[in-house]
């Protein structure tokens, strides 16, 4: 059996801003990490592989899309029990929205080779999205469900716990198929400093557009049907009221504000 | 297409400070030679703030298609045969019709309702009630679940027979998981959890999010293809007012091409009943103001006072001290309470994007120049534990009187 964990590199801090003078955005650091719902669903995979009959016939591959430095996430993975790591980097795929990274992402899994399974978090800490896993799926001409709790191998297929809004679902699903992994589904595990020492160089295999069987009009910004037109502080709102004070006036004020309003 | 490098006008000097202006790390320097790797995110800034003319942003030749070839701004209506909202359309379709109306009133296009379910009996007219010029109804027994390709399928069939301009799909779990599968099946732009719409004049649809995880605001379109799709959460906008139904019922045909898939349902659990602020009347909420897990008392005396739920920030769920379904912000829950009072909370675009649309917002912090006091309408500068406990007293006092 074939599983592969589709992850990201986020930044390392979600503190990007604007300087309201310049308009130019600041980001302290350039130091990537693993997206951390991505943890939820590699360790999904080694659970899925430790309950299969033979585990040791189940392969687990990872992959991503992103700059070189994306590496180091990919390596991490095989130090939590990957088996091989796929990078997919090139400058043609800069500027890609959701279609374009789908589309891009599922030509690489293809030139990974065949498989059963496709896990990705649900969603990532930079993005935010949620939307790459099913459109990836559907790239695939395959099935998928999303905010997976629990995944359990079956025969010929998966049964997974699906959360809904207002319900739970059980599900069996047949391979192929991709599921993306609720955050909090597990305990992931940490990466193992044995497999790290063992693991020698070129862990992780680097491809660029020309590895690929691809068309290079949907990748990119080409391949983008979005456009981010601007980016920009959020506004001020205009009929906003400040107080300052010692904190017995404040409380005084904002208690007063509250029982008029009928709210105390 | 996309960031051009002119080297030619490039001295080392000004490579250099464009390396520093790129926020996300793209440019390397390598044999007086600057090049934009796979790390560039298009956001153009070395255009507009570099030195002149040495980026620039080539843009592609206009597409072929023929944008009035497509008309109407869709809403995927979400019939619920379970839960809270069993019977009905579930009330974030509502808001999107109101929103729907908004923006057609840019291009004078109609507005549509999808409506997808079995047994959806007078859920159609209450559609038209919240103001669709037309509900297109798809029912059929195979969508009492929600399984994805029969829905796929039949989204997808709605947008070749009718070919809407725009289309509205609530961000529920249900609306997640439909929007992308569909959107990658038509190859459309999607944009998710959008906290405002507008609509241009040549029917481009303004799509306003939170982007790149931080403080920062994107306005994104889709220039060159149709439909244009975009998720949004449930209580961004406000549901409109009832008014006399003037649109009409259209029963689309299910076919069965429409019907296939492999995944099949095994058995549906009621979900126990959750923790839920999304629907709270009155919010407290704390932020890392907080200095310690024991001074949540404070707050959650507060929110006994108020009637309120107590609520919090990512890092607060993230050091444990929270329930995650506390959690307001585009990674937790999107609000829209009477009031809200947020204690020790700076106010990241990521958690405001959960809260901005409260009726009164009202915000406690020491810092002045929190980005919380330009969200919120009255603002008090100060030490959440020098106001707090003194507040709790006079509203003690009061109750006594």
């Amino acid at each position: 059996m074939d599983i592969i964990v589709c992850v990201k590199q986020v930044p390392g801090t979600a503190n990007v801003e604007v300087d309201p003078v310049t308009g130019v955005l600041k980001r302290d650091g350039h130091a990537g990490k693993l997206n951390p719902y991505d943890l939820f669903a590699l360790e999904a995979a080694f659970r899925i592989r430790e309950l299969s009959p033979e585990p040791e016939k189940v392969r687990i591959r990872t992959l991503s899309m992103g700059p070189g430095q994306a590496e180091a996430s990919l390596l991490e993975t095989v130090y939590m029990g990957a088996d091989s790591a796929y990078l997919v980097s090139d400058r043609k795929f800069a500027g890609s929205d959701v279609q374009a990274t789908s589309y891009t992402l599922s030509r690489a899994v293809m030139k990974t080779g065949p498989f059963d399974l496709i896990i990705c978090g649900k969603q990532t800490t930079d993005g935010d999205t949620a939307q790459v896993g099913p459109e990836l799926a559907e790239q695939l001409g395959i099935e998928h469900a999303a905010n997976v709790t629990e995944a359990e191998p079956e025969e010929d297929g998966i049964r997974v716990t699906v959360n809904m809004d207002d319900v739970i679902m059980i599900q069996k699903m047949r391979y192929p198929c991709l599921i993306t992994i609720d955050k909090d589904a597990n305990t992931p595990r940490l990466p193992s400093y044995r497999r790290k020492l063992a693991c020698g160089s070129g862990a992780v295999t680097v491809w660029t557009a020309s590895d690929l069987d691809i068309d290079l009009k949907r990748c990119g910004l080409e391949g983008s049907p979005t456009r981010v037109e601007k980016i920009f502080p959020p506004e001020s709102r205009c009929d906003r009221e400040i107080s300052e004070g010692s904190g017995d006036e404040l409380a005084g004020e904002l208690c007063s504000w509250l029982r008029e309003r009928k709210f105390l | 297409m996309g960031i051009v490098v002119h080297n030619d006008r490039i001295t080392p000097k000004e490579a250099d400070a464009l390396m520093k202006l790129c926020p996300f790390g793209a440019f390397s320097y390598e044999k007086g030679e600057l090049s934009a790797g796979p790390a560039c995110r298009m956001c153009r800034l070395c255009v507009k703030n570099g030195p002149p003319g040495a980026v620039t942003f080539e843009e592609e030749k206009t597409s072929g298609i023929n944008k009035d070839l497509w008309r109407g701004i869709a809403v995927y209506a979400e019939y619920c045969s379970r839960g809270k909202n069993s019977g009905r359309v579930h009330p974030v379709s509502l808001e999107l019709l109101g929103k729907a109306r908004e923006l057609a009133s840019v291009t004078g296009h109609p507005v549509y309702a999808l409506l997808i379910g079995s047994g959806t009996g007078d859920a159609a007219e209450q559609l038209l009630e919240y103001g669709a010029d037309a509900v297109y109804v798809y029912d059929n027994k195979v969508f009492t679940d929600f399984i994805i390709s029969p829905f796929a399928a039949t989204f997808t069939d709605f947008i070749q027979k009718v070919k809407p301009s725009s289309i509205l799909v609530g961000a529920t779990s249900r609306g997640r998981s439909l929007a992308p599968k569909v959107a990658a099946r038509v190859r459309a732009g999607l944009t998710a959890d959008c906290t405002m719409l507008e609509m241009k004049e040549n029917t481009d649809l303004v799509q306003i999010r939170p982007a790149f995880g931080g403080n920062i605001m994107a306005r994104i379109v889709t220039p060159g293809t149709r439909p244009q799709f975009c998720t949004v959460r449930y209580k961004i906008f406000s549901a409109p007012e009832k008014q006399l139904p003037h649109g009409r019922i259209v029963m689309m045909d299910v076919t069965g091409d429409m019907l296939s898939g492999s995944t099949e349902i095994i058995s549906i659990l009621p979900k126990p009943e959750e923790i839920d602020i999304s629907d709270a009347e009155v919010i407290v909420a704390v932020g890392r103001g907080l200095k310690s897990k024991d001074d949540i008392r404070l707050a959650s005396d507060l929110a006994k006072a108020l009637g309120a739920q107590l609520a919090c920030t990512r890092p607060l769920v993230e050091a444990g001290w929270f329930d995650p379904r506390r959690q307001i912000g585009l990674s937790g829950r999107t609000v829209k309470p009477k009031l809200i009072i947020t204690l020790g909370i700076s106010g990241s675009v990521q958690f405001a994007a959960g809260m901005r649309n409260s009726d009164v917002i009202i915000a406690v912090n020491s810092d002045r120049n929190a980005p919380i006091f330009s969200v919120a309408h009255r603002g008090f500068v100060g030490d959440l534990y020098g106001i707090v406990p003194k507040l709790l007293e006079k509203a003690e006092e009061y109750r006594n009187v």
